[in-house]
């Protein structure tokens, strides 16, 4: 650890990273807009993820960031200066690509060193600072090694080192972990979020796997068609998310379908106060949204719904009831769940007694999940 | 691995074999060094040396500018020109020959189509010394299939260039010059001289053209060959033929190994 902590005083990283702010970005590409309208305000050093399913313009609001892509309209500033007009080469932002950009004729010494030749420092400077970021990234040893004879996750480490080395006013990744193994993915997981704390860099981190968003990032931003659907804290987006797509794609829901009563919905026989909602309150039918967590069930032969599914995640079962012809997931604690028998019938409650509201979809696959 | 060691055996080893135990015997059939003394002297010595020329600038000159066309292909947007110059490159690297030459005597001949319309406009490059019927109209007719080849060659390579290189080298803020001059160059370097070796190679040994052309006033060794088991000059000159035939894989083999060092450098990074 005290390794770490010199070879981060003698880069001389800046103290704290720059703020940025994206504001109303728009880019087409013909008739498809990659981002429509889409807004995000960072903090010094914050690290934020943007998260969001394939196609919904993460790439395309990095790489505007970093300066590669032009934007129809729009403005991004870094510590409160317009940089449109700056090109991708003087913009000072380190960037880690999803695979393969390691130069394959450099070794890794070498590659590191790459943007402090560029910046015209002294061959001895920039050879002692790039062994300092090999040895930040763990992989002092492979100093003399080419990219081709590396593991995926070693070239990723000197990816990072690279981007590092610039001292870069933002640190962009774009799914750099989304080729590598599970276990290499959750090392280098850690590894990135303890560099970017030490070194306190502004750092924007693209992925489509909520599970990495949640668990690395200052604040996520859940992205969907071109736009932020909700920027928040891992805690309050999984807690407490706005609309019924950022409900959807992180954590699980289940859509049960609810009658609204002036103001408030009944849900499983009890009144139930909204907390949030897409558009205001939706006029037609509605379908409340719930975490498996919000909901519990007792055994009851009395009851109607039963049980249809489990599987075991470990402290936890995940348990599914048919409630109405409707599946609905239930997290019950794996000692619990084991005296629950598929086909038992069980009496369905909710925990909490605010729930978000959706307009109500058609689909609800009882479907093991 | 079996059959293409029997294929090269068969389509290298024997040959050469052959070419060798010819190239050391008398026309008695007695062994002999007199055929490798007369083929290093004299004209046999220029025929060699101006087919070394010959491909070297039929090999540079083609390689640099084919590369060019290569990389203006490779980067354009439209898919349509990329199809079409990839079908004509493998039609025109492909066409040489008798017919080739005639296109070109027709076009650029002193009587040619070409000669005509720039005579007209008092530009005939037959008065500024140029002369197709010479060494350097068969550099020239050379150019018509080498740059196409090499499209061929190096179109792949050129595929090879990650964008990502580009963009991570221009964010660590890299210039286009820098890119090229540290991962660009160095990255294609091997295959460009693969290519130029192959062009090489074909300029070295193309005989049929320069032979059509110059009708043989060029002194080049593939027409010394040519002329010398034709039994046209002398007869019974057929081992001095294979003499010179040595030579030629000897200087073949020589740019091999020289090419073998100049890539294992450039491209220690290689597997
Ligand atoms: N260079 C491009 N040309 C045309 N369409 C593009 C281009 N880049 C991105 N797109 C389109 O823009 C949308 C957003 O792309 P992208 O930002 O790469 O999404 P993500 O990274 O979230 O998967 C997609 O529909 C994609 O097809
Ligand atoms: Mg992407």
């Amino acid at each position: 650890m005290t390794e770490l902590v010199d070879a981060t005083r003698t880069t001389g990283a800046a103290p704290a990273g720059a703020r940025v702010s994206l504001e109303g970005l728009v880019r087409t590409y013909g008739t498809t807009r990659a981002l429509d309208g889409f807004s995000l305000a960072i903090e010094p050093g914050e690290f934020v993820a943007l998260l969001g399913p394939s196609g919904c313009g993460k790439t395309t609001a990095l790489r505007v960031l970093a300066g590669f892509e032009r934007l129809d309209s729009g403005r991004v500033t870094v510590d409160g200066r317009d940089v449109s007009k700056i090109s991708a080469q003087h913009r000072d932002m380190g960037m880690v690509f999803q695979s393969y950009s390691l130069f394959p004729n450099m070794n890794a010494l070498n590659n590191v060193a790459f943007g402090l030749r560029m910046r015209r420092q002294h061959a001895t400077q920039r050879r002692q600072k790039a062994g300092e970021l090999l040895e930040l990234v763990g992989l002092s040893d492979q100093a003399s090694k080419y990219p081709h004879q590396m593991s995926g996750g070693q070239q990723q480490r000197i990816a990072l080192a690279r981007a590092l080395a610039i001292e870069p006013r933002v640190l962009l990744l774009d799914e750099p972990l989304s080729a590598l193994d599970a276990k290499v993915r959750a090392e280098l997981r850690d590894q990135i979020r303890q560099l970017q704390q030490r070194l306190a860099i502004t750092t924007v981190f693209v992925t489509h796997d909520q599970e990495e968003a949640l668990s690395m990032a200052d604040r996520v931003c859940v992205m969907s068609a071109g736009r932020a659907e909700q920027t928040a804290t891992p805690a309050a987006l999984y807690s407490r998310p706005t609309t019924s797509f950022v409900a959807e794609f992180v954590g699980v829901s289940s859509r049960v379908p609810v009658e609204p009563v002036d103001g408030s919905v009944v849900l499983f026989g009890e009144r139930c106060r909204i907390r949030a909602s897409d558009t205001g309150l939706p006029n037609g039918p509605l379908d409340a949204l719930l975490r498996p967590e919000d909901v519990a069930i007792t055994l009851d032969e009395t009851a109607k719904p039963f049980v249809t599914h489990k599987s075991f995640l470990g402290a936890t079962t995940r348990v599914i009831a048919q409630v109405d012809g409707v599946a609905v997931r239930v997290d019950v604690r794996s000692d619990v769940a084991a005296d629950i028998e598929l086909g038992a019938r069980v009496r369905v409650s909710v925990v909490s007694r605010d729930v978000l509201v959706a307009e109500r979809s058609v689909t609800n696959p009882v479907s093991p999940q | 691995m079996a059959p293409f060691s029997i294929y090269s055996f068969l389509g290298l080893g024997v040959p050469i074999i052959a070419v060798i135990y010819y190239a050391f015997q008398s026309e008695q059939g007695k062994p002999t060094l007199s055929n490798i003394a007369l083929v290093t002297h004299g004209s046999y010595l220029l025929g060699f040396e101006n087919s070394i020329v010959l491909a070297l600038i039929t090999s540079i000159v083609p390689g640099i500018l084919g590369l060019i066309l290569a990389y203006a292909i490779a980067t354009s947007r439209s898919a349509t020109l990329k199809r079409l110059v990839a079908t004509a490159s493998g039609v025109l690297a492909n066409f040489g020959g008798i017919n080739l030459t005639f296109m070109f005597i027709a076009t650029l001949g002193s009587t040619g189509i070409l000669t005509a319309w720039l005579s007209a406009i008092h530009l005939n490059p037959w008065n500024f010394g140029f002369n197709l019927y010479s060494f350097y109209g068969v550099a020239l007719v050379y150019l018509y299939f080498q740059v196409p080849l090499m499209v061929l060659v190096i179109t792949p390579a050129l595929g090879g260039l990650r964008p990502s290189w580009r963009e991570a080298a221009e964010n660590m803020g890299a210039s286009s010059w820098g890119y090229w001059r540290y991962v660009g160059v160095p990255v294609l370097m091997p295959s460009v001289l693969g290519g130029m070796l192959l062009l090489f190679g074909s300029g070295f040994a193309a005989y049929a053209t320069a032979e059509t052309l110059t009708a043989g006033t060029v002194t080049l060794a593939p027409i010394q060959i040519g002329s010398l088991l034709a039994g046209n000059q002398l007869a019974g000159q057929e081992n001095v033929g294979y003499a010179v035939g040595l030579g030629m894989f000897v200087v073949l083999a020589v740019t091999m190994i020289l090419y073998g060092l100049v890539r294992r450098r450039a491209s220690k990074w290689l597997r």
